[in-house]
């Protein structure tokens, strides 16, 4: 192509060339225009519809400074991209966090999960992992105890290559559906401490259709969640299907002093899985039985 | 040169170049003569062209995996079609132009999209593929045409179709392609779950598939763990040399060394991670950095294999 390139403007001084110059320039210009257009492609604004629904017309004020989302700009992992939403009141800002809204905009289900958190919990950072289809706005929405929506925004590339928002290893995934584990980290920061929830389950979107019976494969994925230290509620957890495989959720909280969690997962088959470990586990488990 | 004779060749060379420029060039249709892609002919009636180390783009119309074809007395089997239908139809041209023999089979050597883009070229052959070929197609297939629609553009995408295998192979299973039989092994979940490598017996030159990379940073999309076996498994083949699926070849079974390097590496320090309580997003960041220097495209894909790693081993 360069040596067609030079063989073209070698003939500068040519009627001809003089054409083929111009041509190119505006050759050029709209490969630049595409290249351009490859680095950021336009992705249809949804969020003003989408937000009126979810919402239902509610205002969202702007959350700088006090609702933050955290993800990596490109999606290196279509199939688990971590996302932490964490929410920092302001010294002498008496509210507490109600609820989290995720949205992913531009995937097929955009509201990925929805928590809400018990008052005493105190809660105020939460990642999970979600599967991203495509250039993504994702939204969170984070609602305080006086009812008052704030909205932070962050912007994924999609991921390039071969990996797909779908398991990478399925029979796994079969074999060991409905596992749990939960564990308690080390470092305890200031009154709080952070613990993480683990639970087995290919979360199939439903969405993906074989190509030769043309059948989509059936939905089934982790759609309710429920975590609790002793008898206090932590959290809740409503999620649809861009919630990645092996759902995972690490989040800060107060302890209360109590000497177990408990935690009970819910599929869209009716399954329900639960499970109580002592509140002291800070190490991870050893248990090598799904090797 | 006088002006007149060298007129219609600038003439063409600018309206080739616009054409490129502009991505007009057409495709090649049905029936069409393809330029055949350059093959190396790896062992007697063995061929396979070496991929570009790169990730698909339109410039390189997809063709960055190896893909190959074995010639028998009464058949010729291809390993892996390509990352385009343009490259599927290019492989066809190179294997016409060295065998008359009907392409019986197409074995695809797992669903990565530029293994698999090209089967179309290929139709009335029997495509094989692992036990779980048709179930990742199925999971993934629709996914890869519209994201790769995005990334190759419109006009290469043109033609492309899933098509799955219509023979499976459970675990092992040897075709016969007149006086040479090749031998097909389904492998547990390593690259992907679903791993097939393809050994002729008559030359030991065995085709890995993505189970081996060289050059190019291995692609963790199966199981970590998984693979680290397998490697201890394929080393013992009886092989000669190896098609790897990416990267030049190779002999055998020294071939797997990088690899291992690598992948036990990355599996030894994201476990150090995550028993020390980093997040997968911070384990990432910083996994396998000594090995960053020894390949091709680990920008690309490190961070993702950490991910990948990541959430495979925080299960132990």
């Amino acid at each position: 192509m360069f040596g067609h390139a030079l063989k073209c403007l070698h003939r500068i001084g040519s009627q001809w060339s003089w054409l083929c110059v111009a041509a190119l320039a505006l050759a050029l210009l709209s490969a630049l225009g595409g290249l351009s257009f490859a680095a950021t492609p336009e992705i249809e604004d949804t969020w003003a519809s989408l937000a009126n629904d979810i919402f239902r017309g509610r205002p969202l004020a702007d959350g700088t400074g006090l609702v933050s989302i955290d993800m990596p700009i490109r999606a290196e992992d279509a199939a688990i991209v971590p996302v932490t939403m964490r929410v920092t009141l302001p010294p002498g800002d008496s509210r507490g966090l109600k609820a989290l809204t995720l949205v992913i905009d531009s995937n097929p289900v955009p509201v990925a999960a929805t928590f809400t958190f018990s008052d005493s919990a105190g809660i105020s950072v939460i990642s999970t992992r979600v599967r991203i289809n495509s250039y993504t706005n994702v939204h969170v929405v984070a609602e305080l105890s006086d009812s008052k929506l704030y909205l932070a925004q962050t912007y994924v590339k999609a991921s390039g290559g071969c990996s797909a928002p779908a398991a990478k290893n399925a029979d796994e995934a079969i074999a060991t559906l409905g596992q749990m584990r939960f564990r308690v980290f080390g470092k305890p920061s200031g009154a709080q401490r952070e613990a993480q929830v683990m639970i087995r389950h290919p979360n199939n979107s439903g969405l993906q259709r074989d190509q030769v019976s043309l059948l989509y494969i059936p939905a089934n994925f982790v759609d309710e969640l429920h975590v609790w230290q002793g008898h206090a509620l932590l959290f809740s957890m409503k999620s649809g299907i861009s919630i990645s495989e092996d759902p995972n959720f690490r989040f800060t909280y107060v302890p209360n002093g109590a000497t177990t969690f408990k935690v009970e997962a819910r599929d869209t088959n009716g399954k329900v899985f639960v499970s109580e470990w002592p509140a002291t586990t800070s190490e991870p488990s050893n248990d090598s039985s799904n090797l | 040169m006088p002006f007149q004779s060298v007129r219609p060749r600038s003439a063409t060379a600018c309206l080739t170049l616009l054409a490129t420029l502009l991505g007009v060039m057409p495709a090649a249709r049905p029936g069409e003569t393809a330029d055949p892609l350059p093959v190396t002919e790896v062992a007697s009636g063995i061929y396979a062209h070496i991929g570009a180390i790169a990730v698909m783009t339109p410039e390189n119309e997809g063709a960055i995996a190896n893909v190959g074809f074995v010639v028998g007395s009464s058949a010729v089997a291809v390993i892996d079609s390509g990352g385009s239908l343009r490259e599927g139809r290019r492989l066809l041209a190179a294997i016409r132009a060295v065998a008359t023999k009907p392409i019986r089979y197409v074995i695809n050597t797992h669903a990565h999209p530029d293994h698999i883009f090209g089967n179309a070229a290929f139709e009335g052959a029997v495509v094989i593929g692992h036990k779980n070929l048709p179930r990742a197609l199925a999971a993934r297939g629709q996914f890869y045409l519209d994201a790769f629609r995005r990334v190759l553009g419109d006009e290469l995408m043109t033609g492309i179709k899933i098509v799955p295998p219509t023979q499976i192979v459970e675990r092992e299973a040897r075709i016969d392609l007149g006086d040479r039989i090749l031998l097909l092994q389904a492998w547990r979940a390593s690259h992907t779950d679903n791993d097939l490598t393809v050994l002729d017996e008559t030359t030991a030159t065995l085709f890995a598939g993505d189970l081996v990379f060289l050059r190019h940073l291995p692609v963790l999309d199966g199981s970590l763990k998984g693979w680290l076996a397998v490697i201890g498994e394929l080393a013992t083949i009886p092989a000669g040399r190896v098609v790897p699926g990416h990267g030049p070849i190779a002999d055998w079974p020294a071939a797997l060394e990088d690899e291992r390097t690598y992948l036990q590496l990355l599996a030894q320090q994201v476990r150090a991670l995550i028993k020390g309580g980093e997040t997968i997003n911070a384990a990432s960041q910083n996994v396998a950095e000594s090995e960053r220097t020894r390949w091709e495209l680990f920008e690309e894909n490190n961070v993702r294999n950490a991910t990948a790693a990541y959430s495979e081993l925080e299960w132990e």
